[in-house]
């Protein structure tokens, strides 16, 4: 009678469509939850999803209705000690307001907002939409040591493994329609005539005739026969070719001053911009290796945690940093297996005469090594020595050298895609 | 309900399953027994039954495409499938144990995660209760078409992605926002709609296109008629010659500014706005049968040793959270429960047929005494909510909910309580009550009143003021929709019964928008 059909196999992520349309429809909203989540978050948490938070009027689909006002009744359940006739203070807030309980759920589900979740995924999707990491194009073709397969059709040659096989039979059938339609056309014609002599009946005339036509026929099958029902050159093979893999590996050089002039906000806005370059680098290499270099007058290679939380005093020698940082690239690091991004942050002082040894340092060990370097200086002050040093830096290195100003926090996300807008679509302007 | 035949009172108890999980198997002989029941001895006539187990995920889908198998993509269902999935997973929503369509067969979505029980129970409540209903109502009957719904919404599905891909999903996309925003006026209420079929809708497309086109162009022909020009003028002055209620409708044929394919979505919403009417306006009939049915059925298969304790005790729990009504004053009330109140009218109406009180003989002369399941089945086929609640609520109910009607006037400083439950109450909470259920009542009532042929090519809407309600401030946006549709300025009136202008809005020219 009734039929019962299990459908929990069926293809799942039906309203995909439609979530996709929806997330599109109110990415305005979701870029800026996003960015807020940027200033907002810790740095240990920047990588989970996140939750949207839509104002109900924004999300609300209109239709018409009726607004406060006027009269209306209304049946309610659970009187306990009403009687006709009483009367109720209307609560504060306006008339209707408290009345209608019951007439407000069906205006929607109150006026609370819309709040929904996307995933960790999605986030950084978000995140660095529209953002490039530059200059990738020229490291991938570069690297030689790893390579993919990738198909590019039909080929004569192969190995058995690698047989097409539909290519083949089609292949083959067209050589067998070719090669025999002449031979099996004239048997149909053979077989006719035997058919038409079978009807005519007996008599010497028809017997030579017929056994004339049984000898072509018999020649005729043998020729038909002849043909192979698979030739070596029917044989098709898929073509795989080798593509160079893009370099999968990165190093990200973090760069940081921790002298005095230092404070911890400071660092922390360094902190949340390393974050930030990290994950999007993450996002773009399947395996990333985290270099960190402090420096005062001196500089060292540290671990996360000295990098960030250890105190430190002293003066400002940048060009240490640099040095140890064009050593470890020389010694670990070579160029043509890794892509190497830096990232330096720094409130802008150096000290005076070591601006031409920083500008040595970069223009010989560093900069023509590196995919992108990008420096940024934090604080409210004017520009500093440093900066002035890199402005000029910059128009020779326009292609892989980024300098930006941060003040707070708060601008550390802007200030980021700034850095990395793609820049494509300019070019194509 | 235990009918004492000798036989029966010790009945050989052949337990169907005792074990809470289901198999293909145990659903199938469960759906045999209820199949029986509900057909040889309750008498109730369904379509064919077609059910499907689904998992969750897939329910969520469901619940964000209004239920239905095959539906176009939209955006809001994109938002009701991210609301319904957020409270899902954070635990704060529990999903429907069943979807049922209104189709023929009756497509039945099961979730896999029930027990048994809930299985046996959702079979009856949807398979039986549900779809009978679907079958029998005269408001389904007259305004949906079981048979070619389906179809119709692939139909629907296909042409729109089709639009999506020539016009762009943009397009599509704010004409469907438009044409949902006025979704509750493209039905029609009092006139028969013709059915629908995908096939006939298909063939006739390119026939109608033709036909609408021209149809529009004489409408709106400029080209002055030399002579005959006065009376032609006059002739046209007063369209449409008597306000039109469903606007979907008149825009689609009579918007100066639609391409054929816009005319065609617009036709789209409105078929599946009307197919859904008549379920907004049975919802405590058709949820109180079938909770009814369920909960008759279930017994029954207790009594005849089908089932055991433990089965019983499940069922129960889950059957009366199903049918809780929390009074007005606490935290868990959400307005009237309809499955509540239609469970406790159905019963009720069976226990006046079988057990009349005084009271019943004297509100209800001709139904005390009489047979219950005739009455019931005469009760399900031909009313709808307002009008069930109007003739069958009996004061027994009254007394049970403690109901009580209250008027809030903004011309006064109170809330007065007009009615409660006893003698001179009953009839006016009754009243009110059913007045509630009154869609027309309910929404407001916005009609097509005069389009100016000859000038700016306005479209003018009339708002009748009910007790003086205005409309909310989703007016300018949605006269934003209207004017998205017809192309010209539209103006809008608030106009109280007796003709008196309130209040007017007006929506002139793109610069506004």
């Amino acid at each position: 009678m009734a039929y019962i059909v299990d459908r929990r196999l069926n293809s799942k992520n039906k309203s995909l469509v439609n979530r996709e349309r929806f997330l599109k429809r109110y990415q305005k909203q979701i870029r800026r939850a996003v960015s807020d989540a940027v200033s907002r978050r810790n740095i240990t948490d920047m990588e989970q999803g996140e939750s949207i938070t839509i104002p109900k009027r924004d999300i609300s689909e209109p239709g018409f209705r009726h607004g406060q006002g006027g009269k209306r009744s209304i049946v309610h359940t659970g009187n306990k000690e009403f009687v006709e006739g009483d009367r109720i203070q209307r609560p504060p807030g306006g008339a209707g307001g408290g009345s209608g309980s019951g007439q407000a759920s069906a205006d929607g589900e109150g006026m609370e907002d819309f709040v929904f979740q996307i995933s960790q995924e999605e986030f950084l999707e978000y995140l660095f939409e529209d953002l490039a990491l530059p200059n990738m194009v020229k490291r991938q073709l570069l690297s030689t040591d790893s390579f993919d397969y990738h198909r590019a059709g039909v080929s004569e040659v192969g190995n058995p493994a690698q047989i097409n096989i539909v290519r083949s039979m089609r292949s083959a059938q067209g050589r067998r329609i070719a090669l025999r339609g002449k031979e099996r056309r004239r048997r149909r014609e053979v077989l006719a005539a035997l058919e038409a002599l079978e009807q005519a009946g007996d008599s010497p005339e028809t017997e030579a005739q017929r056994s004339l036509l049984k000898a072509e026929l018999t020649h005729l099958n043998v020729k038909i026969h002849a043909i192979p029902w698979l030739d070596d050159f029917d044989l098709k093979y898929n073509l795989k070719v080798k593509v160079p893999k893009p370099s999968p590996k990165a190093v990200m050089f973090c760069v940081m001053d921790v002298s005095g002039s230092m404070t911890q906000d400071i660092k922390d806005t360094a902190k949340r911009f390393f974050f930030l370059l990290y994950l999007f680098l993450k996002k773009n290499y399947e395996k990333i290796e985290v270099v960190f270099i402090r420096h005062h007058t001196q500089a060292q290679e540290v671990d996360e945690n000295t990098f960030f939380y250890a105190r430190e005093t002293g003066g400002t020698v940048v060009s240490s940093a640099l040095n140890l940082m064009g050593d470890i690239i020389e010694e670990h690091y070579s160029p043509s297996q890794w892509n190497i991004y830096v990232a330096q942050a720094s409130d802008g002082d150096n000290w005076h005469e070591d601006n031409q040894r920083c500008h040595d340092a970069l223009i010989s060990n560093i900069l023509p090594f590196v995919q992108y370097y990008t420096y940024i200086e934090i604080g409210d002050r004017d520009p500093q020595g440093l900066w002035y040093l890199y402005e000029h830096l910059q128009r020779d290195f326009m292609d892989r050298f980024a300098i930006q100003r941060v003040r707070n926090n708060a601008e550390i996300y802007p200030v980021f895609r700034e850095l990395f807008k793609r820049h494509t679509c300019e070019e194509l302007d | 309900m235990t009918e004492h035949n000798p036989e029966k009172d010790y009945p050989e108890k052949q337990y169907i399953s005792t074990s809470s999980e289901w198999t293909f198997a145990t659903i199938e002989a469960y759906e045999r027994e209820i199949a029986r029941i509900a057909h040889d001895k309750f008498k109730l006539d369904t379509y064919p039954n077609q059910i499907e187990m689904i998992r969750s995920d897939q329910m969520m889908d469901a619940y964000a495409s209004i239920g239905m198998p095959v539906f176009y993509n939209h955006w809001s269902y994109g938002k009701h499938f991210v609301d319904t999935e957020q409270k899902y997973s954070r635990g704060r929503m529990g999903l429907a144990y069943e979807i049922v369509i209104n189709s023929n067969p009756c497509i039945a979505y099961l979730m896999e995660e029930n027990t048994m029980t809930m299985q046996a129970l959702v079979i009856a409540h949807a398979c039986y209760g549900h779809n009978s209903f679907f079958k029998g109502n005269y408001l389904f009957r007259t305004w949906t078409d079981a048979e070619a719904i389906i179809d119709y919404l692939m139909f629907a599905k296909k042409y729109i992605s089709q639009c999506e891909e020539r016009y762009g999903v943009e397009q599509v996309e704010l004409l469907l926002d438009s044409c949902h925003a006025l979704m509750n006026y493209g039905v029609d209420r009092y006139k028969r709609p013709a059915p629908i079929s995908a096939a006939e809708e298909q063939n006739r497309q390119k026939e109608r296109e033709l036909y609408i086109q021209q149809h529009i162009n004489d409408l709106w022909r400029t080209l002055p008629h030399r002579g005959r020009e006065r009376e032609e003028e006059k002739a046209v002055h007063n369209f449409p010659e008597d306000p039109q209620e469903n606007l979907l409708y008149f825009i689609e044929k009579n918007s100066p500014s639609l391409e054929i394919w816009q005319r065609e979505i617009i036709r789209i919403v409105r078929k599946v706005a009307q197919y859904f009417y008549p379920q907004r306006q049975t919802q405590v009939m058709n949820e109180g049968w079938a909770t009814f049915w369920h909960y008759t059925i279930l017994n029954e298969m207790y009594d005849e040793g089908l089932v055991n304790e433990g089965f019983m005790m499940e069922f129960l729990t889950s059957h009366t959270n199903v049918v809780m009504q929390p009074g007005f004053d606490s935290p868990y009330y959400s307005g009237i429960n309809p499955y509540a109140l239609g469970f406790a009218m159905m019963t009720d109406i069976r226990r006046i047929c079988e057990n009349p009180t005084e009271e019943d003989k004297h509100w209800f002369p001709d139904m005390a005494g009489s047979d219950w399941l005739t009455t019931l089945d005469h009760v399900m086929r031909n009313y709808r909510d307002e009008s069930f609640i109007l003739q069958f609520m009996s004061p027994k109910i009254i007394r049970d909910f403690h109901f009580f009607a209250l008027e809030d006037d903004d011309r006064k400083n109170t809330i007065d309580v007009t009615a409660i439950h006893n003698d001179e109450g009953y009839r006016r909470v009754r009243e009110t009550l059913s007045m509630q259920y009154n869609l027309s009542q309910q929404e407001p009532d916005i009609q097509i009143f005069r389009v100016n042929l000859r000038g700016d090519r306005s479209l003018t809407l009339q708002h009748v003021l009910n007790e003086r309600r205005p409309l909310n401030d989703e007016v300018n946006e949605m006269l934003r929709h209207v004017y998205r549709l017809w192309g010209y300025d539209v103006h809008l009136h608030s106009v109280e019964p007796t003709g008196r202008t309130v209040r007017s809005y007006h929506l002139v020219g793109e610069h506004q928008n």
